[in-house]
């Protein structure tokens, strides 16, 4: 009883320090919202260039800690994955919980074709990718015409049917024991061995991600998806083929997990059915929904932090899950759309659940003329 | 080999019944997919478990305990996450249900540690034998309990005061709200007798398997909500026939087919069902109205 007392006491203290955070960031992250969004375009193109820079030169700096490389190497990979879970929920508004199953499917792809067949990592990336998707479309064409709730519980699901089928099928996948010895990728005789290379790699990876994001975002297609996640019927009265789009969400988003899973195969050299779990899936919904649902920097920044504030917060590991269920329910009810909202993005706070209502209202005041 | 695998999976799939009313019924009266409801019936089991050893009660006060503790947390549940965020649009009710479970699962492995607890043996287990068809003890307690759990709560949903004001939220609540129901207190009396269901689920599964630990209720609520969706979403003898049928065929699948695959039966039936018809057996289909 000691134990749950203890317990309590910390989770208490846990919640009331989130919710002073998540108050406090949501006006800070308003007023850079409001901010970036007042800029005009040429300054706007320059922060970009200086955002790109930086991350560029990033690991020149740190190149003597290998632990700062690491972590900024995960970083970009929880990027990949989020902005991948983001087509799906953020664009079509389909809730996905099994999103690790595209990932797992990626790596374990990537797995067995180089280690069992010496197959180039460059011709397994596509191939994961090209597989995750198939099994998105799969997956995506029974449950897709139905309604958001059974969509999450089937992807749960699906999830779990993998993970059994990983440690059960020992033939192909050598069961729980996983696949060791991936090897290094290699291009034209150029071996990608060290951190730094790997960070390079991954970074293109992540620069290509966030292309077709913002290419699909802006385009006929994307268009078309943010309709069906508005509003289904009325989309579909508009002559949008939701079903179509819905599918095609979830087999994009499937296909960059995918990609995220080659890459994790042969940075970590090994896979195993642990690191594609549950968790893993909701840790990646985590992050989209704390950056804000659908909006990309948003979901950058959210994937970002919640890889290094765990990395930071090492001493609290075993309440690292349980803040993270209090993180979700309290950002749902306090700050729903997410940190960097889309629609404060495009120019002001003006939805009405978001910050402060009192000064809401002024601002609206003041935009309504 | 049959008939024992027959009423393994009558005794499993009432408690899978169990578990998939207190899931259906939340979800006929505000349409979530309460993804905690497999971490209250775990919470029910660690309740028990603790009334039995550290409080040293006897099996009914701690199966009591373990029903009472659980229909608080859920009432707490309902109060303190998901009453905020009804109004808010569906997608932020569900993330909160997953963050709850999250949270309840979590806090159950802080409080009582992440191994496997094991339960203590109270009933003698004897064997008995009726034209062939055998059944031990406990699968007999269990299809009792469950039985009379369900004329329990038939009875209150169909003959108490309560009970029609809780049919009458789950047809149309703002039309309940406008004939003097209290909405708010139908909600939460569902959630109490829902996880209580639940709660007694997690307590018999705990007694049947001998073990309690804190990521048993995943796997159970993923299967309540199958179960719920065979016999149709939101339907009382649904979710019931629901249970009946999951249980039997996993029983039976994992005799005859696989036992490493045996969790994965429910999501094909479900996958199967969704093609099939998506309203499930005994439920209707609705038009969704603009």
């Amino acid at each position: 009883m000691a134990n749950l007392s203890r317990v309590l006491f910390n989770l208490v203290l846990a919640t009331a320090i989130l919710f002073g955070l998540i108050k406090i960031l949501s006006k800070a992250f308003d007023f850079v919202a409001r901010y970036i969004s007042s800029i005009d375009k040429k300054t706007k193109r320059f922060i970009n260039i200086g955002i790109a820079l930086m991350v560029a030169i990033w690991p020149i700096v740190f190149i003597n800690q290998p632990y700062v490389l690491r972590t900024s190497i995960i970083v970009l990979l929880y990027i990949v994955l989020a902005l991948s879970l983001n087509i799906v929920l953020g664009f079509a508004g389909q809730l996905s919980i099994g999103h690790s199953a595209f990932y797992a499917i990626g790596a374990y792809v990537t797995a067995l074709l180089t280690v069992n067949f010496q197959i180039s990592f460059w011709i397994a990336l596509p191939t994961s990718a090209l597989i995750a998707a198939l099994f998105g479309l799969l997956l995506g064409i029974p449950t897709l015409r139905l309604k958001g709730d059974y969509l999450a519980i089937t992807t749960i699901g699906f999830g779990e049917i993998l993970r059994l089928v990983l440690i059960n099928w020992t033939n192909l996948t050598r069961g729980p024991a996983g696949i060791p010895g991936i090897p290094f990728p290699k291009i034209f005789g150029f071996m990608i061995n060290t951190n730094l290379r790997y960070y390079y790699l991954i970074l293109v990876l992540v620069m290509f991600t966030i292309f077709v994001s913002y290419r699909l975002l802006n385009s006929r297609l994307g268009r078309g998806l943010i309709a069906v996640r508005d509003d289904e019927i009325a989309a579909e009265a508009m002559g949008i083929k939701s079903t179509y789009l819905k599918i095609l969400a979830f087999v994009l988003g499937a296909a960059f997990a995918g990609i995220a899973g080659s890459f994790f195969a042969t940075y970590i050299h090994y896979v195993n059915p642990d690191n594609f779990n549950y968790m893993e899936s909701v840790l990646i919904l985590c992050m989209v929904v704390l950056g804000g649902v659908g909006s990309i920097p948003g979901v950058i920044l959210g994937a970002t932090v919640l890889t290094i504030i765990p990395e930071a917060l090492r001493d609290i590991a075993t309440y690292r899950y349980a803040i993270y269920g209090i993180l979700l329910i309290l950002m749902m009810i306090i700050r729903p759309q997410g940190m960097l909202s889309m629609a404060s993005l495009k120019g002001g706070a003006k939805s009405e659940n978001s910050g402060n209502k009192k000064r809401n209202k002024g601002l609206r005041g003041l935009s309504g003329s | 080999m049959f008939m024992e695998q027959l009423s393994n999976g009558i005794a499993l799939g009432s408690i899978y019944a169990l578990t998939a009313i207190g899931f259906t019924m939340v979800y006929g009266i505000i349409r979530l997919i309460n993804f905690v409801h497999g971490d209250i019936y775990m919470m029910g089991a660690f309740f028990a478990l603790t009334g039995l050893t550290v409080l040293g009660l006897p099996l009914i006060p701690s199966f009591l305990l373990g029903m009472i503790g659980a229909s608080i947390v859920g009432v707490l549940l309902a109060k303190f996450a998901y009453s905020p965020v009804f109004k808010a649009p569906r997608i932020n009710l569900l993330l909160c249900a997953i963050g709850a479970a999250i949270f309840l699962e979590n806090f159950a492995m802080l409080v009582w540690g992440p191994e496997t607890q094991s339960f203590p043996t109270l009933i003698e287990n004897k064997t008995y034998s009726i034209f062939g068809f055998k059944a031990t003890t406990l699968q007999l307690i269990i299809l009792g309990v469950s039985i009379a759990l369900v004329l329990i709560l038939t009875y209150i949903v169909k003959y108490t005061k309560l009970g029609r004001a809780m049919r009458c939220t789950s047809q149309d609540m703002e039309a309940a709200k406008l004939m003097g129901i209290n909405t708010n207190r139908v909600v939460y009396f569902t959630f109490m007798i829902g996880s209580s269901l639940g709660a007694a689920a997690g307590v018999l599964v705990g007694m049947y398997y001998k073990a309690a630990y804190p990521m048993m209720g995943f796997t159970a609520g993923l299967k309540a909500f199958v179960s719920a969706v065979i016999g149709g979403i939101g339907n009382i003898p649904g979710a019931m026939l629901g249970g009946l049928i999951m249980g039997v065929s996993e029983s039976l699948g994992a005799a005859y087919i696989s036992s490493g695959y045996r969790d994965a039966i429910a999501f094909i039936i479900l996958i199967f069902i969704l093609l099939v018809k998506p309203s499930g057996i005994l439920g209707k289909s609705v038009k969704e109205k603009v």
